[in-house]
């Protein structure tokens, strides 16, 4: 059984687009860009509100959007009553996301998903749980969720996990530096978080629920870019407010100009409140639309969800079946 | 293509919306389609087709409409008028079943519109119906408050209402929904291209216990406009559509006392300050030129980007252009439809070819066969090229740019047209400076094509005249209970006269520029008492006297800038120096007219200026409640420079009651003087003189008006001209101020009662309501 489930997420590994994106060194902190910034919101809030509205995938189409999302998950777990049983069976459902009846009606081969997403301590057992599956563990780090932990201690922690073998860390920014508006600070804290992370991707969480104001997100956004984030994230979904449409709207249009001006892409990863299908193809539209087709690959884009696969499952069945579907006919993760 | 491909390309894949139902509807009426009159259908005659823009292909016929329709629609519509205007609240009740109906057939009547018309469907499901419904939700409440809120107002009677191709049902909506609110009942014409939306309305309205009659719908090209515009059943035409259209039923009404509003084009500007947020104006472009592939009269077609970030901005511009999906409107996942009509994609061809600046197609897909032409900017124009001054009406935006914000106010007043403005600054000192400077209806401030049945909607210069939505909407649509008796025709002069008592000889000049001016002509002529005694003698004013007051008008530009308190302060000055020399006043009304007014018109008059002082810095704007996270001010702008003819009934109080309200609300104006009675208006020089009235804000002219009311209407730098003139100059006035569109208010050989200050009617002509957009939030 272990055996099946190996290779055919072995299978769906080396169907991954092999790209390999220059990873972005960072720039210099341009205080002058920064400080230039602006967000309307509410002209951002009324472009968010008829984005669902401006694209529609449907049938076959909609079946392969919805496969591509699911290889764009960061399927997580970060409570605090995670055991490495729980972190297994987790592991288990990124490598076999679709029940395998449905991959063959659609004529699929095996697909997985993006990353699994733990917290520090989990990490040597989604990395043992995931062996040969190609798919990367992501450690949550720097005192997730709310970032205050001594700093050495954060730098340490994401040292820790690249050790114990997480190949993406997310880290938290201090929201302290982004509301008193000490941007260098910002700066220096993902500088040198990404020093720490070597040659795992770091992924920068903004907690835009905390950060006030959507010209404050666009400024955030910048810093950690210049700071050679190679994603940037929208929260911990522990905030109050997680991934909304118009926080995504300008973290993707600063992931676009900061493209235009240094030649790197950068990813994105809205995380927290994506739970439908639906949802997650407007988001998948907004990046094709704000970003382009290059963002529709995991290198550059996930999703930072738990529910959401359910929902996609039960679509997909949907689609084969054309009668709705039921939880219960998924294996859960 | 399979799913496995798909899940490699990543392509969007079509996502049609169920025609079925629409064309089942158009299927249920045989495919051809009579006149709906007295709420039934006429036998289907001399049909035309009305295809589908975006395939080619025929979707019903349509009848065209012959006299004896519009004869028979517009009896219908007056049998209807008087039972339907009785009940207020019967209508509140008809009206609200109309929004309701609409929301209950919001899928059916998107389609439909859609398969007519070719925007996408996005805009019709979205935009268009849900406006429609809001429309009708708002005027039931407008007939619900008449009796208790418009006490003096009452139904002008049948409305003829002519709507364009480019909203079909949303300008039925906002023609139909206050005027039926008023208690008028309507003959419509929807536009030949786009009738079936209208139809299926009246369809759906029968069914929704409209009474019969109230509403009509005649179908047909140009010439049944023509038919409904002169005819004489008709109380009150309302056009959207072409300027050119406009100034033709300007003249062809010219007279009739018809009622009259135009909502015709417009080449809006769309200003984008250095510290705009770029991404959301570029966001704003597609909703404003990119929104019905540009065929809407207030699209912001007119870029103005400040120098510094223009390559920047046209640069994202361009790549956000790449991006929009042009193709079959009734797919949901398209941005831009088809074109409404071949012949207009011809126009927009032929314009865009003679255009001398760079253009710049987006480089997106196109879809083969259909009325489709891809979004395109053009850059490097001058403000000569008629491509900056024209309306293209097709997804085209002209760019240019300018360096400060007065030279950005400067390129954007530089048009014909006053509909829309856009600008884009987080600068709230900037933002609130220039939109009361831009020469506009309606002014979006950081957002664009927003649009609400409580905010008025409309333009000034050639954009037209009047206002759709809000209370104040309603004006369109109603007049004054009161009725005006018929002005007895002047008397002849007395054949013999007898020279003045003065030793010493008195001729009143002209009052031009703040100066007493000789006329140009270099002619006078006597004023006589009724007895045929000499009491003075007036200059006789020409055109290019008219010309100098106009100039003089524009001179004193800065009196619109000035505050209500000061104002009012000037007018109170005005009525103490009147007061001081009452005595003098009353003898001159007196010697002129023969009669014992005088005193009591002094005390009158004294009391006008009074009440417009007053009015001065009390006529407050509107904040309106509109369905969005910010507010739409409604702001009284003066209408600019007024040219009136005074009445000789009242040859004092005539006078102040038109340069009071005139002057209070920040207009210039120069008033044509009584003829027989002229005096009181020239001895008012020297209460002008002595209350700081700045010179060129009130100008006074003596002279024939038959001579000078055709240069005044005609004058293209005049914005307003009002007539209580004796003369018979209603037809002429209306007829000539076709060539600017200025708004006219003639007495129709009417007297009006000058003993009441009518302040309210006088507020609305003196003033153009602006509305300026302001959505906010951070």
């Amino acid at each position: 059984m272990a055996d099946t489930v190996l290779s055919a997420a072995t299978k769906a590994a080396q169907l991954l687009p092999q790209v390999h994106e220059p990873r972005n060194p960072g720039m210099e902190l341009d205080l002058d860009l920064v400080r230039a910034l602006q967000a309307n919101t509410s002209a951002i809030e009324r472009r968010a509100a008829t984005l669902p509205g401006r694209r529609s995938v449907k049938k076959e189409y909609q079946a392969a959007w919805l496969l591509r999302a699911i290889t764009m998950i960061d399927l997580t777990t970060l409570a605090g009553d995670d055991t490495p049983g729980r972190v297994r069976r987790l592991c288990a459902k990124a490598a076999n996301p679709v029940r395998a009846d449905l991959l063959d009606a659609l004529k699929m081969p095996p697909v997985t998903t993006g990353a699994v997403c733990v917290y520090h301590d989990m990490v040597e057992t989604a990395v043992e749980a995931l062996q040969g599956t190609g798919i990367p563990v992501a450690a949550v780090s720097t005192g997730f969720p709310a970032g205050l932990s001594p700093f050495h201690l954060r730098v340490a922690e994401i040292e820790e996990s690249v050790k114990a073998g997480a190949k993406e860390i997310d880290i938290v920014i201090s929201r302290r530096h982004v509301l008193t508006g000490d941007w260098q600070a910002l700066y220096d804290e993902m500088r040198t978080f990404r020093a720490a992370c070597g040659e795992a991707h770091v992924k920068a969480i903004l907690a835009t629920g905390e950060l006030g104001t959507l010209r404050n997100v666009a400024r955030a956004s910048w810093v950690c870019m210049m700071g050679g984030a190679d994603f940037i994230k929208t929260s911990t979904g522990k905030e109050g407010v997680n991934a909304t449409l118009p926080v995504s709207l300008v973290m993707t249009r600063a992931i676009r100009a900061y493209h235009e001006l240094t030649g790197h892409r950068i990813g994105y990863k809205p995380a927290g409140g994506i739970s439908k299908a639906k949802d997650a193809l407007v988001y998948l539209s907004l990046m094709k639309d704000e970003l382009g087709d290059r963002w529709l690959r995991p290198d550059l884009f996930r999703f930072g969800a738990s529910s959401l696969l359910g929902d996609i499952e039960r679509q997909l069945e949907h689609f084969v079946t054309g009668r709705y579907s039921a939880g219960y006919r998924h294996a859960i993760g | 293509m399979n799913v496995r491909d798909i899940f490699e390309t990543m392509d969007y894949g079509p996502a049609p919306e169920d025609a079925s139902e629409a064309m089942a509807w158009i299927e249920r009426h045989g495919g051809v389609f009579g006149h709906f009159i007295g709420g039934d259908w006429t036998k289907p005659a001399s049909t035309f087709a009305s295809k589908n823009p975006a395939t080619g292909k025929l979707l019903a016929k349509i009848s065209q409409a012959r006299p004896r329709d519009v004869d028979a629609a517009v009896k219908a519509a007056r049998a209807a008028q008087p039972a339907w205007a009785r009940d207020a609240k019967a209508r509140a009740c008809a009206l609200y079943a109309l929004a309701r109906m609409v929301q209950k057939h919001s899928r059916l009547f998107a389609t439909l519109e859609t398969l007519d018309n070719g925007k996408p469907i996005r805009e019709s499901r979205d935009i268009d119906i849900p406006l429609v419904a809001r429309h009708f939700y708002y005027h039931a409440g407008m007939a619900q408050l008449m009796d208790d809120e418009l006490p003096d107002r009452q139904a002008l009677g049948v409305a003829g209402q002519i709507v364009p191709w480019n909203f079909p049902l949303l300008m039925l909506a906002w023609k139909v929904a206050p005027a039926l609110a008023m208690g008028n009942t309507v003959v419509l014409k929807p536009a030949e291209y786009t009738s079936l939306t209208a139809l299926l309305f009246a369809d759906l309205a029968r069914e929704a216990g409209l009474p019969k009659g109230v509403l009509n719908i005649v179908t047909g090209d140009g010439n049944v406009g023509a038919l409904i515009t002169e005819h004489e059943g008709i109380d009150k035409i309302a056009f959207t559509g072409s300027t050119e259209v406009g100034r033709i039923i300007r003249r062809a009404t010219a007279g009739s006392g018809k009622s009259l509003t135009l909502e015709l084009g417009g080449k809006s500007p769309y200003i984008v300050f250095d510290d705009a947020d770029q991404d959301s104006a570029i966001e704003g472009l597609v909703d404003a030129i990119w929104f019905n592939q540009g065929q809407v009269c207030c699209a912001g077609s007119r870029l103005l980007i400040q120098e510094g970030i223009a390559e920047d901005f046209t640069r994202r511009l361009k790549a956000r252009m790449d991006k929009l999906r042009v193709g079959d409107p009734l797919d949901k996942c398209i941005d831009v439809g088809a074109v409404v009509d071949p012949v207009q994609l011809q126009t927009i061809e032929g314009l865009v070819k003679g255009s001398g600046g760079e253009v710049y197609h987006a480089a997106c897909e196109m879809p083969k066969g259909g009325s489709f032409y891809p979004p395109t900017l053009i850059t490097g124009l001058s403000t000569a090229d008629p491509l900056m001054q024209e309306e293209i009406f097709g997804p085209v935006l002209v760019s240019t740019t300018f360096r400060t914000p007065a030279e950005a106010v400067e390129l954007a007043n530089n048009t014909r047209y006053g509909l829309a403005a856009t600008l884009w600054t987080e600068n709230v000192n900037l933002a609130l400076d220039i939109a009361p400077k831009l020469a506009a209806g309606v002014v979006w401030v950081n957002a664009t094509n927003l649009f609400d049945a409580a905010a008025g909607f409309g333009g000034v210069r050639e954009s037209g005249f009047g206002r759709e939505g809000g209370w104040e909407g309603l004006l369109a649509y109603t007049k004054p209970k009161a009725t005006a008796r018929k002005l007895p025709a002047r008397s002849a002069p007395p054949s013999e006269t007898t020279p003045a008592d003065d030793a010493i000889d008195r001729t009143a000049k002209l009052y031009i520029g703040g100066k007493q001016t000789r006329p140009d002509g270099g002619y006078s002529r006597a004023v006589l008492s009724p007895k045929g005694k000499v009491v003075g003698h007036v200059g006789l004013a020409n055109r290019k006297d008219l010309r100098n007051a106009a100039e003089a008008m524009n001179a004193a530009a800065s009196w619109s800038k000035t505050t209500g308190h000061l104002r009012a302060q000037i007018l109170y000055y005005m009525a103490e120096n009147l007061s001081a020399r009452t005595v003098e006043f009353a003898a001159r009304i007196d010697a002129m007219t023969g009669r014992r007014g005088g005193k009591a018109e002094v005390d009158a008059s004294i009391d006008r200026l009074f009440t417009w002082a007053a009015w001065a810095d009390k006529f407050d704007g509107r904040a309106k409640g509109v369905p969005i996270r910010g507010v739409a001010l409604a702001m009284n702008e003066p209408v600019g420079k007024i040219a009136a003819f005074a009445p000789d009934d009242a040859p004092l109080l005539g006078l102040v009651s038109l340069v009071g309200p005139a002057m209070a609300m920040g207009n210039r104006i120069t008033v044509m003087a009584s003829e027989p009675h002229p005096l009181s208006a020239t001895d008012f020089y020297q209460v002008l003189d002595t209350s700081d009235v700045p010179g060129g804000v009130v100008n006074i002219l003596t002279g024939p008006h038959a001579e000078l009311a055709p240069q005044a209407a005609g004058h293209m730098d005049i914005d307003a001209v009002w007539s209580f003139s004796t003369a018979d100059l209603s037809a002429m006035i209306e007829r000539e101020s076709a060539t600017n569109l200025k708004r006219t208010w003639v007495n129709h050989g009417r007297a009006h009662d000058w003993s009441d200050a009518a302040a309210h009617t006088f507020l609305a002509a003196a003033t153009e309501v602006k509305t300026i957009w302001i959505p906010y939030g951070e």
